[in-house]
């Protein structure tokens, strides 16, 4: 067990207090065939301090994250616990140190209660098999009560929000005894003000002694939630800052390795003819409800419409009954001037028109394929990817290798299958099958969720260069500021139907939150009918 | 400890090129060869328990001599290994059925009617072209046989493409209906007066001839021409491509502008054209006539087939092998060590419950890094999940 130097580049602050630190990796590294995941990584956390884990996607964080609990082992390192070296060989063990885990996608049973979800694989027993759910019950209340959620212990967990689904995924740590908490993206399913009362949570649990990891690439986030920040770039420490002496600037270029442009340098748009017209499109949702209820929209070629919302709002069902993949029970939609409502996705996409879907994994690519036969996906029955009914895999190599390198794809190879590439690249796989050719109309669905900033940098510079070539482009996002970023002009969408359209350079960033929040201009905050 | 590199290689590399091609072959097949081998563990353990529970003196050597009987029936000469492949070929064309419907993520166990069907229609043309040219009969004989099958899979896949009726529920009802039917058209129709049983004529012309030592049938010849054929399906043509994508994400299917339920009747229909084909080539290359009831276990021992071979046309090959020698093998076993042939139904149960239970041999010898997926186990516990995946 020898001491390991603090590796080059990770600059500690000197006015951090000397306390041992509730957890420390020290030199973490693992391999895996072909990459490097974690590269002697340093990282340590003290009681009572929220540390942020920045990185790129692929950039190592989640090796980590396994690493500390359990799910990979490392090649070399150690992990310490209040100095203390310990083994962790699986998650049960990282329980018993009191590591608790909050993954990006809960692991709750929707059916069952919050206790029962809460108790479960930690059941407390009354004799041999009888559950003491009575006890349970008054240890979650009591902990909700000291951390202040008022949430009914007993209500089904499918019927709560997302938000207070993470609530109950903390209280699950709690229960448990949890004294370090990870939390892997929290913020990355939840709205703005969700996110702000799960920090005031998470400031409540350093407070009272709980040491927080968390993990990220959002930069304004950590600025606003962590203590400290380390920032990880291609498996190695690039550095360490404190929000009082940084900016998402300096963090960007870290993360990244490069001065990365935040936002968008886009040009006045140049609207041409109407290119899409929607006409009192109503759409039923997957529950039977009227998810749809009567939508009307034009967008000219050369121009950019972004529809805000909170997730929800009958978007996804919108865009789907646009592309083809959902018949609207009422209305029209016209595509240059030729009516196409119904039209199937392949008559869709031969018209000219494109779809980067919100559920990459659902509708974007087939998680077992090689991501050469992903980047063909749509068009691998047209020539030259056959003829008649054989394949040419020559031809559709071929068109891999120009897109991956085109579209900056960073891939082994294009016959790995498409789930090892990291979410990013997931992404610019899609938007390079969908943008690599003449397009009259471009759907964007959430087109960069839970990307990392380099990523999210190129994709909008591809729309906006589509856009400028006189394309039609239907955005649609959750993110407020990627509507505000490159939207040339804003609709407003609240339970079915917009509720205003604002131009999208003046557009105030307030007005539309609450216009998201309550769909009406005069209507107070808390949420009446927008009809 | 060692150098800071990004570019580290992982493995040393003892076989120089060839290394990374054995880690990758050993990555497929490490799950598979280890379940053969515990399940003949199991096997030996059998064995020896049940001579205890039989009051019988304890022969340590019993195992063994089974065993060395087993390989001897199936590989110890000439007649022995073609016999194995006679074994094998059904084996490998249900294999084919059911590999090809998890393709599509549809879990076909169905082919044990469609066997059936094909068998019966085979033998109906056949006995009508008793006396035509074989260069008619012969043909016109297995078309008929995959013509039947084919239509006792579209049943259940336009059932499922019109209504979502699960193809699990559908196929194994139309295994007992694929029963009726054989025993009404044997005892009925096809019946033949010369014998007191159900039984029907010989197929005479359209018998599949014999090639190879005393048993070797040409229908062993077509069973390879159909692993070629659905490999390149599979792998060279749209319609595979197609199945493919339907069976691995069906909501990217129909983005891609795919139509999942059409796939859902065709794939169904290819995949009872290859079980009738099978059955089609076991009655003209060996039974030749057929009687009630027809006993075989082909169409199921077909699924175990698919699994173990993970539904790859080339896997299947070898999975047949394996139960089909084994098979051919168990007469000389059980005749020279009294061992049953039913020790063989315990070793094909124990591998596949070995597959299916992957994560035990995963832990019992640390296999990381092996194939993770295995794409017919998903559809089978999706198939029992009950989520309905074509829309």
């Amino acid at each position: 067990m020898t001491e390991t130097t603090p590796p080059i580049g990770s600059d500690v602050p000197a006015a951090a207090p000397v306390i041992a630190p509730a957890l420390e990796m020290r030199g973490i590294t693992k391999r895996y065939p072909g990459v490097l995941a974690n590269d002697h990584i340093d990282i340590d956390v003290r009681p009572g301090e929220i540390h942020a884990l920045l990185g790129e996607n692929g950039a190592g964080k989640t090796t980590l994250m396994n690493v500390l609990y359990g799910l990979a082992r490392p090649d070399e390192g150690q992990i310490l616990l209040d100095g203390q070296e310990v083994h962790i060989g699986g998650p049960s063990d990282a329980i018993d140190h009191g590591i608790n885990m909050v993954h990006q996608h809960f692991m709750l049973i929707p059916v069952l209660s919050v206790v029962e979800n809460i108790m479960l694989g930690d059941e407390s027993m009354r004799g041999l098999v009888l559950l003491d759910s009575a006890e349970a019950r008054r240890r979650i209340i009591d902990l909700a009560r000291r951390f202040g959620f008022d949430i009914d212990p007993d209500v089904r967990v499918g019927s709560l929000s997302v938000g207070w689904q993470q609530r109950v995924e903390i209280l699950k740590a709690l229960y448990r005894d949890a004294r370090i908490l990870v939390l892997d993206e929290p913020t990355a399913v939840l709205t703005p003000q969700e996110t702000d009362e799960i920090f005031a949570v998470l400031r409540r649990l350093a407070s009272e002694g709980h040491s927080i990891l968390f993990i990220s690439h959002k930069l304004y986030e950590v600025l606003q939630i962590a203590d400290r920040i380390t920032v990880i770039r291609r498996g190695r420490v690039v550095g360490q800052r404190i929000p009082a002496e940084t900016n998402e600037d300096e963090l960007a270029e870290l993360m990244v390795g490069r001065g990365v442009q935040l936002t968008v340098d886009r040009g006045e748009s140049h609207p041409g003819a109407v290119t899409l017209t929607v006409d009192g499109l109503r759409v039923k949702g997957d529950r039977g409800h009227e998810a749809v209820r009567g939508v009307d929209f034009a967008i000219r070629a050369g121009e950019i419409l972004g529809i805000a919302g909170v997730a929800g709002n009958g978007q996804d069902e919108l865009v789907e009954a646009i592309i083809g993949l959902r018949k609207p029970s009422a209305g029209q939609v016209v595509l240059a001037g030729r009516e196409v409502t119904g039209w199937s996705p392949r008559h869709m996409n031969e018209a000219g028109v494109a779809f980067v879907p919100a559920d990459r994994h659902r509708f974007g690519i087939v998680a077992s394929f090689p991501v050469s036969e992903c980047l063909v996906l749509t068009d691998y029955y047209r020539a030259p990817y056959s003829a008649g009914i054989f394949r040419n895999d020559d031809a559709i190599e071929a068109a891999a290798e120009r897109l991956t390198l085109e579209y900056d794809i960073r891939t082994p190879s294009v016959d790995v299958r498409a789930d090892t590439l990291s979410g990013g690249n997931q992404q610019k796989l899609i938007v390079a099958r969908e943008f690599a050719r003449e397009l009259k109309l471009l759907v964007l669905d959430q087109p960069t969720r839970g990307l990392d900033v380099g990523s999210i940098e190129f994709i909008h510079r591809q729309v906006v260069a589509k856009r400028d070539a006189g394309t039609a482009v239907l955005l649609v996002s959750a993110e407020l500021d990627e509507v505000l970023e490159i939207s040339d002009r804003i609709a407003v969408m609240f339970r079915g139907l917009i509720v205003a359209v604002l131009d999208g350079r003046t557009a105030d960033k307030n007005e539309i939150g609450l216009l998201m929040a309550t769909g009406g201009r005069e209507a107070p905050a808390g949420g009446v009918t927008a009809a | 400890m060692t150098e800071r590199s990004a570019a580290t290689p992982p493995t040393p590399a003892p076989w120089g090129p060839l290394w990374p091609l054995a880690r990758r072959v050993w990555s497929v097949v490490a799950l598979p060869f280890m379940s053969i081998v515990l399940a003949l563990l199991v096997g030996v353990l059998v064995m020896f328990f049940s001579q205890i529970l039989a009051g019988q003196p304890v022969d340590p050597s019993l195992a063994v001599r089974a065993y060395q009987a087993l390989i001897e029936g199936s590989f110890g000469n000439v007649d022995a290994i073609v016999n194995s492949w006679v074994q094998t070929a059904p084996l490998i064309l249900g294999g084919l059925a059911v590999g090809l419907a998890f393709k599509a993520g549809l879990f076909n166990i169905g082919a044990q009617g469609q066997f059936l069907l094909g068998a019966l229609g085979a033998v109906a043309v056949g006995v009508a072209l008793k006396h035509a040219p074989v260069a008619l009969a012969l043909p016109a004989a297995l078309l008929a046989g995959m013509v039947a099958g084919a239509l006792w899979g579209f049943i259940p896949g336009a059932l499922k493409a019109i209504s979502g009726a699960h193809e699990v529920v559908t196929t194994i009802m139309l295994n007992y209906v694929a029963l009726g039917v054989v025993a009404w058209a044997v005892s009925g129709p096809l019946d033949t007066p010369v014998s007191l049983e159900p039984l029907t004529d010989d197929v005479g012309n359209a018998a599949l001839p014999i090639l190879l030592g005393r048993n070797g049938h040409a229908g062993i010849l077509v069973a390879f021409l159909a692993v070629a054929v659905v490999w390149w399906l599979l792998a060279r043509t749209t319609l595979g491509f197609e199945i493919k994508t339907v069976g691995a994400n069906p909501d990217a299917a129909r983005y891609a502008g795919m139509h999942p339920r059409l796939l859902v009747a065709i794939t169904m229909s290819l995949a009872g054209l290859l079980a009738g084909l099978s059955g089609a080539t076991v009655l003209l290359g060996v039974t030749r006539n057929m009687q009630v009831p027809y006993s075989t276990t082909v169409g199921f021992d077909s699924i175990a087939v698919a699994l173990l071979a993970r539904s790859n046309p080339v896997g299947i090959i070898f999975a047949a092998l394996l139960f089909g020698a084994m098979r051919a093998g168990a007469p000389l076993m059980s005749l020279r060590t009294l061992v049953p042939d039913q020790l063989i139904d315990v070793i094909q149960a124990t591998i596949l419950l070995f597959l299916v239970a992957n994560i035990v041999i995963r832990r019992l010898f640390r296999l990381r890094g092996v194939e993770a997926d295995i794409g017919s186990t998903d559809t089978i516990t999706r198939s029992y999940g009950g989520e309905v995946a074509v829309r």
